[in-house]
């Protein structure tokens, strides 16, 4: 298949897909936020990067055959590896005997949550989420060392006007628009905060968050959308997240106990464990939405960028 | 504030590469950059010191205790990569301020210090967790931080290394990433301990074989060990020299670390060589590595792609080391590894000097140098012979114990073959110090000067280390010993 | 063991075709779309052990006792975010690589190269 965007379509609808795989697998935490992050950003991301290099796939060489060889002996193994599996759905299995069981039957009473994704995301095995929070805001670091347009005011001014020819086009959209970004962004919030009760959290708010600013900037302009959201303060909100989190994790340390134990953060440790995860998933939200934010616009900014002067980056 | 050291020795990293970008200017930040490394090498300093006295530190993070919360466990093993990582860090820092104002753009200063911490915090993360899933959480934190670092080299052929690194190593973490999940999906465990204790009775299962070989291959991709070691020679050779000097130094011994610590500590010595023939497997590739790549070191002629594939030598000898499975082995890889690290630290740190004046890296340009940067030359010859495993250098002492590792357990081939492979070394070190020493410089050179300082210091830092350790062998002898009989005892 | 399994083999099926796209293919973008579908492949794999038969969402609710099983949901979502994070990382390369050498194909990147050297 050589369109990319048919492609990129495609790995969007695998993601949707694989999204309502989970809700039947139970896993509602999970296919949130892959419906929102692998069938949502993703897709996006991939759209606004076939912009920039080219819809079509250009060769048309031959495939290698070792490489057929190589698939073929991976998939082989992992088939073999399958044969000892215990069956899909067992209620014995090792997996479900183990660690597992705490988490069900004792969470209530250490943590005080229902849902019980994120007691363990959040306190249990909170040292991971923070590792992940920092993979975020790496990746968004990266993508702004890789991307970063130093913008000129002149050139905004340019912008702006040909932006403003384009969107009148999309009257309609933008009207529609304006309704519902309120309401996504009320979501979003509702999300965040009823993590502990339903399905959601920190990752899941912080991705239809910042979606709901991308769809703004999208129908209304980059340079609008600049407008509104200042650059350097994205940035520093990407920062503050991380340290959010961490500053939790520090007062426990600074209050006698290890790191991360939101015990030691009120008189009652199930207090203690409330205050800690709502503030971590607060962080975590913080940092998501700034960081979603950074790669959209640094990757449409580049892509205006290299549409108009078509020259070569730094 | 003692007990809290296993977890301050990642933390502070981590929370200051954020705080870097409320820094705002790059001269703060990379003042701020070198403290925060700094004072992550007295951690590791006083957690070495604390293993040794005391045995195996155990940190419950979020005070659940293991397997239901994260547990960092620290032997002297951990204790000992941290040190290397961290010393390495601080020293090739102090040479990063002009290094780097000369080679990346203004506004992508800070952003560089951001993801070196960020890089710094990773690979620390990796190797003070007990848990498998965390490892692979700062794996990942590691791996962007290094695709980032190395995609700001000036020359567009850094964009290019640095996508093949991301897709070879993202294929390596998703491996490993399903090895994990086989593993848990056996025993209903993540930490490492339990699964030792957990994964015997389930050993001869075909899922714990399989997940025991994606895992391994994971890592050997990120290990760079022959023939997945494609990434590695044009990510060294096209990234900033900063990032080359600390990532040729560090990166790749988390791997190796990561793969003693998974064949040992959690499936253990008996299985780990009794299922697949890894042994063998692992001294043939590692063999392979050793000669293919020193000569075809032998024939670049850009001096970085050089040392770069004399990287992918040096790892061949540590798996050699490694394959060998006897404490001895063992001790002898951990021994190469420490040296490894400050010989590749302190040569490429002054490839980065010359890079500094020259502009350059290629061969015909060192023509001369030997008299105009006398003792930036001096310090890549010292580091050569260190290569070469001359007497009186660290290099001479690890191939010292890895040859009589291989002699004590009967493999003499192997020993002859080390030592073959210290003869390539000699040719492609010399096409240096040829040309440096007994070529005229090029007409249209002109005046070069000596590299200024910031560059010297840390250079000369590392090569009298290099020189101390060889002559002085005492503390990388205890260390690596005990740390090598640690892990003999753990395991089942 | 066909019906205890089939779900297992699927996956694997569904891995191998995004492994494939990613060391078959010479697009840089399309790499990372494989490289993508690999992924969530293997979430999907990690979400079928998390399953039990008659449980339900880790949710603690009144009149359910059988729950799936959380761990594993953890796990993906660490391994969701990690995967955007390459994906982007990626991409931006991919979109440098096109402004450095005007193409996003493997095998012109790999010419220009050796024409400079």
């Amino acid at each position: 298949m050589k369109d990319l965007f048919a492609v990129v379509m495609l790995s969007g609808i695998y993601g949707l897909l694989s999204a309502s795989f989970f809700v039947t697998m139970d896993a509602v935490d999970v296919a949130i936020t892959e419906a929102a992050v692998g069938a949502g950003i993703a897709t996006l991301l991939m759209l606004v990067a076939v912009t920039m290099t080219g819809r079509y796939e250009q060769t048309a060489s031959h495939r290698p055959v070792w490489v057929l060889v190589v698939v073929l002996v991976t998939g082989g193994l992992l088939l073999y590896g399958t044969l000892d599996m215990p069956y899909f759905g067992s209620v014995d299995a090792p997996a479900h005997l183990h660690v597992a069981p705490r988490y069900i039957n004792d969470s209530m009473q250490e943590i005080g949550v229902s849902n019980i994704v994120t007691s363990v995301l959040a306190s249990y095995r909170g040292f991971d989420t923070l590792g992940e929070v920092v993979v975020i805001f790496a990746a968004g670091i990266g993508v702004l060392a890789l991307l970063s347009v130093a913008r000129r005011p002149d050139e905004d001014a340019e912008i702006d006007s040909i932006n403003v020819s384009m969107h009148e086009k999309y009257l309609i959209l933008r009207v529609v628009a304006k309704i519902l970004i309120p309401f996504i962004l009320l979501f979003a919030l509702y999300v965040q905060f009823h993590g502990d009760y339903g399905p959601g959290g920190g990752f899941q708010a912080g991705v239809i968050f910042a979606a709901a600013i991308i769809l703004y900037s999208m129908l209304f302009g980059m340079s609008t959308a600049r407008r509104v959201i200042n650059q350097p303060l994205i940035q520093l909100l990407s920062a503050i997240g991380v340290l959010i989190y961490g500053s939790v994790g520090l007062i426990s340390l600074l209050n006698g106990g290890n790191f991360l134990d939101y015990n030691l953060l009120s008189g009652d440790p199930v207090a203690g464990q409330h205050i800690g995860i709502l503030l971590v998933e607060l962080g975590i939200g913080c940092t998501v939405t700034s960081v979603m934010l950074i790669i959209y616009f640094n990757f449409a900014g580049r892509t205006e960028d290299y549409m108009r002067n078509g020259r070569k980056g730094a | 504030m003692l007990a809290h050291l296993p977890v301050l020795q990642v933390i502070v990293p981590l929370l200051a590469a954020p705080s870097c970008i409320i820094l705002r200017r790059p001269g703060w930040v990379w003042l701020f950059t070198l403290l925060v490394s700094a004072a992550a090498f007295l951690i590791s300093i006083a957690l070495l010191r604390q293993v040794m006295a005391s045995g195996v530190i155990v940190y419950e993070l979020g005070g659940w205790e293991a397997p239901w919360g994260i547990e960092y466990r620290i032997d002297t093993l951990n204790a000992l990569l941290s040190l290397i990582i961290t010393g390495i860090s601080t020293v090739v820092l102090l040479a990063a301020r002009i290094s780097i104002q000369a080679e990346i753009r203004e506004d992508r200063q800070t952003l560089f210090y951001v993801l070196y911490l960020l890089s710094l915090a990773g690979m620390l993360g990796i190797v003070t967790t007990g848990d498998a899933f965390n490892v692979f959480v700062f794996l990942e934190i590691f791996s962007l931080s290094a695709y980032a670092l190395i995609a700001l080299g000036r020359d567009r052929r850094a964009l290019w290394a640095s996508y093949q690194y991301l897709i070879m190593g993202s294929i390596g973490a998703t491996f490993i990433l399903i090895g994990i999940g086989l593993m848990y999906q056996m025993t209903g465990t993540l930490n490492m301990e339990d699964l030792a204790r957990r994964l015997p009775e389930v050993a001869q299962t075909r899922t714990v074989f399989t997940a025991f070989g994606f895992l391994i291959v994971g890592i050997c991709l990120k290990l760079a060990l022959f023939p997945l070691h494609l990434w590695l020679p044009n990510a060294y050779a096209y990234a900033p020299s900063i990032v080359t000097a600390f990532l040729a130094a560090t990166a790749t011994k988390v791997a190796l670390y990561l793969l003693i610590r998974f064949t040992y500590s959690v499936f253990g010595g008996s299985f780990s060589f009794t299922t697949l023939p890894l042994q063998t497997l692992f001294v043939v590739l590692g063999l392979l590595g050793v000669f293919a790549a020193s000569m075809t070191a032998i024939y670049q002629k850009n001096v970085k792609h050089l040392f770069a594939y004399s990287s992918v030598a040096q790892i061949g000898y540590m798996i050699v080391g490694y394959s060998i499975g006897t404490t001895a082995g063992l001790m002898a890889t951990l021994l190469h590894m420490f040296n490894h690290a400050l010989m590749k630290g302190a040569l490429f740190l002054a490839l980065g000097a010359v890079m500094y004046r020259i502009g350059s890296v290629q061969l015909r340009d060192f023509h001369g140098l030997g008299r105009q940067m006398p003792f930036t030359m001096a310090a890549i010859v010292v580091g050569s012979l260190s290569l070469i495993g001359v007497p009186l250098t660290v290099g001479f002492v690890s191939k010292w114990y890895l040859v009589l590792a291989a002699i004590e357990n009967g493999w003499w081939p192997v020993a002859v073959l080390i030592l073959l492979g210290s003869l390539l070394a000699i040719v492609y070190t010399w096409k240096i110090v040829e040309a440096a020493y007994f070529k005229a410089p090029q007409a249209g050179n002109g005046q070069v000067r000596e590299a200024p300082l910031s560059y010297l210091v840390p250079v000369w830092i590392l090569v009298s280390a290099n020189i101390y350790f060889g002559i002085d062998t005492r503390l990388s002898l205890q260390v690596t010993t005990a740390a090598a009989q640690g892990l003999f005892g753990a395991g089942p | 063991m066909f019906l205890g399994l089939y779900n297992y083999w699927i996956v694997v099926v569904l891995m191998m075709i995004g492994f494939y796209i990613v060391i078959a293919h010479g697009n840089l973008v399309k790499k990372i779309v494989g490289l993508n579908i690999f992924q969530t492949s293997v979430f999907i794999f990690y979400i079928s052990v998390s399953n039990i038969d008659g449980g339900t969402a880790p949710i603690l609710t009144e009149g359910f006792n059988r729950y799936s099983n959380p761990l594993p949901h953890v796990l993906i979502l660490t391994a969701i975010v990690v995967g955007i994070a390459t994906t982007a990382l990626g991409l931006a390369l991919a979109m440098r690589i096109r402004e450095a050498y005007g193409s996003i194909e493997e095998e012109e990147i790999q010419q220009r190269d050796n024409r400079e050297c």
